[in-house]
């Protein structure tokens, strides 16, 4: 791949080099959000495509969530493709009434008739040292509830085509990004088109093992990579899967690994208790019952709020804690 | 508390006909409806015998056990008949679920409206068809749906405007509330109708709002309109109004319409344990049906002919609602899985297969 097909950059601009490029491609893709016009989002993540696009396109919006969540299903029942921007992850759930019982119930109540391809993105998770609702992983609210996709990406390339994929999707989309990695650089292929072997809800297998298997997505997909190059030093190879999608599961990369190598540990930073983890841990008993050397490990947060910004780093879920858990499925 | 209808008076209620049946003086409300001669009267006058027949047969049909609910409009049938009249078919109608008589003017088939109470359906008809979006239970959501698609008819260059209802219970939801101020900022052409039927179920308009609903509505910088809404040719006026407003570009219009829930909120429900009977009393004075009767009797309209016009039809649509609703094909179990996604989705697929699987295992045992 050459260098100008593939510029090294971070994930917030990745973000917004996928928007940019969905806006060009089709005009009824338009922006809903708090500040995120002139000021370009509080990340910056819609920086300059106002002043490109015009205020037509990119909306900033009055300071009421369900307001930008039920002006967007308005839009969406007109032809539009509204994406819209939660500014933080705990900001969602004054909206998580127009989402769970319109957005995600629509297509379905109206026979089909009414699609409702709404992308709702949400800067989501801990780790940038926020006060008290800054750095919630909702996700898992959203994955029970049926008519909603819920994806999340972990690094520059995916965040770019998959919120190309989320956009172009007739069904609505919770994207939520890893906030803390907004940062992160990484190589990202602006041309590549969105049709390819990687749709949306596929997962993917990040690093190859051979000895046990951890499932992350979005903000530990990092971590969980640090914590396979550990336990590499220790000698053993972890294979690391990034979901990428909540919402369907790839239950068949998931079930390929854990056949492989007969243990799995999940993370996430959402609470253990009712998680992603919860289910993905009962599938594979059900599943792959009889390649499992160990029962399943779960790393997740814990069932409390999230805490304040000095003790996070013992609430997130860390390498060490994941390589805890890899160690809990061997036999001492 | 005192369960009196509103403490504010009603003298700035836009009204045309008087419940004794008599014009008011001319205003410029009722220069907006002079096209309306004594046939269109009449016309609207059988709309609202018609929308009141097939409220009553729909109710009759509940206690028959065909249908598991349904939501009587009796008393409201001019706020809806009235502001639906208004309408242009490019119009787009967000509706709540007490909209039977809006839906009939619409042209949705009465029949379609009743097997989502029959629990046959949960869309009734497609909201592309009629412009109309199919009932919506979580009160208020609609308004800012309603605000949304203005906006894309704005962003479009389109024409026509939106208008969405709702009613005085609905006013204390934050999406309203959002709605009104989402629709002001952006000069959205959305008409918010409020039929204010002084109940939300068993708590009355004044444990709402302690001011008008009309005032709200101008607390956000929406012109509001108060209007009689047991005056047909008022709401119609208003309606008009509030549309042509939103046409030429100066955005929303609150309309309140203040009328009367002359039932109950919904066939489950049992208003004699809220409401005294004195008030429904009073109310039955100013009928939205009597008092154009009234107008049309004095006016030499009300022929023998014509009143056997609007009998047959009544007659008529009752008794297709009836066979229609009798007649409902019944959804198979597998129905439950369609239309969940727009693309497939892998859990779908595959608890549709599972349970395609499973069903069929009781085929053997039956035969």
């Amino acid at each position: 791949m050459t260098a100008t097909l593939a510029p090294t950059l971070p994930l917030g601009k990745a973000l917004n080099a996928g928007l940019r490029r969905a806006m060009e491609d089709d005009p009824k893709v338009v922006l809903l959000g708090e500040d995120i016009g002139k000021l370009g989002g509080v990340f910056r993540i819609t920086d300059g495509l106002q002043k490109d696009f015009g205020p037509n396109r990119v909306i900033d919006t009055p300071l009421a969530e369900s307001g930008i969540i039920g002006t967007a299903v308005g839009l969406a029942f007109r032809g539009y493709r509204p994406v819209v921007e939660i500014q933080f992850d705990g900001f969602i759930y004054p909206a998580f009434d127009q989402i769970v019982s319109q957005v995600a119930k629509l297509h379905y109540r109206t026979g089909g008739n009414v699609k409702m391809p709404i992308t709702i993105r949400v800067p989501y998770g801990g780790g940038i040292g926020a006060v008290e609702h800054h750095s919630e992983s909702p996700e898992g609210y959203f994955a029970q509830t049926a008519g909603l996709r819920v994806v999340s990406c972990s690094n520059a390339a995916d965040a770019n085509v998959m919120l190309r994929q989320a956009i172009a999707s007739d069904d609505p989309v919770l994207f939520f990004e890893p906030k803390r990695r907004y940062w992160q650089k990484g190589e990202v292929d602006v041309a590549r088109p969105i049709d390819d072997a990687y749709p949306l809800h596929k997962a993917r297998v990040v690093r190859e093992g051979t000895d046990a298997t951890i499932i992350a997505y979005g903000p530990l997909v990092v971590t969980a990579l640090q914590a396979a190059d550990v336990a590499a030093g220790e000698g053993r190879s972890i294979e690391v899967i990034d979901l990428r999608s909540l919402s369907p599961l790839d239950m068949d990369t998931i079930a390929t690994s854990v056949r492989k190598t007969g243990r799995l540990v999940i993370t996430h930073e959402a609470a253990t208790f009712m998680g992603i983890g919860a289910e993905i841990a009962a599938r594979v008993q059900d599943q792959c019952f009889y390649s499992l050397e160990a029962p399943v490990q779960r790393v997740g947060g814990f069932s409390t709020p999230y805490p304040a910004a000095k003790v996070e780093e013992f609430f997130l879920p860390d390498a060490d804690r994941i390589l805890d858990a890899v160690d809990r499925t061997f036999p001492a | 508390m005192d369960t009196a209808i509103s403490r504010t008076s009603d003298d700035d209620l836009i009204q045309i006909v008087t419940p004794e049946g008599k014009r008011t003086e001319p205003s410029e409300y009722s220069r907006t409806v002079e096209d309306i001669t004594i046939d269109k009267l009449r016309d609207l006058y059988e709309d609202l015998v018609v929308v009141r027949r097939i409220d009553a047969e729909a109710t009759a049909l509940q206690r028959q056990g065909e249908l598991g609910l349904w939501a009587p409009l009796l008393g409201q049938e001019a706020a809806q008949v009235g502001s639906a009249r208004a309408l242009h078919a490019d119009d787009f109608v967000f509706g709540s679920y007490r909209e039977h008589g809006v839906a009939y003017c619409r042209g949705v088939d009465p029949t379609e409206m009743l097997r989502f109470w029959r629990g046959s359906t949960q869309s009734g008809w497609n909201p592309y068809e009629y412009n109309m979006t199919t009932p919506a239970i979580i009160v208020g959501a609609q308004a800012l749906h309603a605000t949304g698609y203005g906006l894309g008819m704005k962003f479009d260059g389109a024409e026509g405007a939106v208008i969405t209802y709702f009613g005085d219970g609905a006013t204390s939801q934050g999406d309203i509330s959002e709605a009104f101020g989402f629709a002001a900022s952006f000069g959205a052409p959305v008409v918010f109708f409020c039929q204010n039927n002084q109940w939300a179920i068993s708590e009355p308009v004044t444990l709402q709002t302690h001011i008008t609903i009309a005032e709200r509505g101008r607390g956000f910088g929406v012109p509001s309109l108060r209007v009689d809404g047991n005056d047909v040719l008022a709401v119609l006026a208003a309606t008009r109004t509030a549309l042509a407003r939103a046409r030429e570009g100066s955005g929303p219009t609150l309309i309140e319409a203040v009328t009367y829930r002359m039932g109950p909120h919904t066939t489950s429900d049992d208003p004699t344990r809220y409401r005294p009977a004195a008030l429904d009393d009073e109310w039955k004075q100013k009928d939205p049906i009597d008092r154009i009767e009234r107008l049309l009797d004095a006016e030499g309209a009300m022929d023998a002919a014509f009143r056997a016009r609007v009998k047959d039809r009544a007659d008529h649509t009752a008794a297709e609602l009836r066979r229609g609703c009798l007649g409902t094909v019944e959804p198979t179990a597998m129905s439950l899985f369609d239309n969940v996604y727009a693309d497939p989705h892998p859990l779908i697929a595959e608890e549709r297969d599972a349970y395609a699987t499973y069903l069929a295992g009781f085929e053997g045992v039956q035969s």
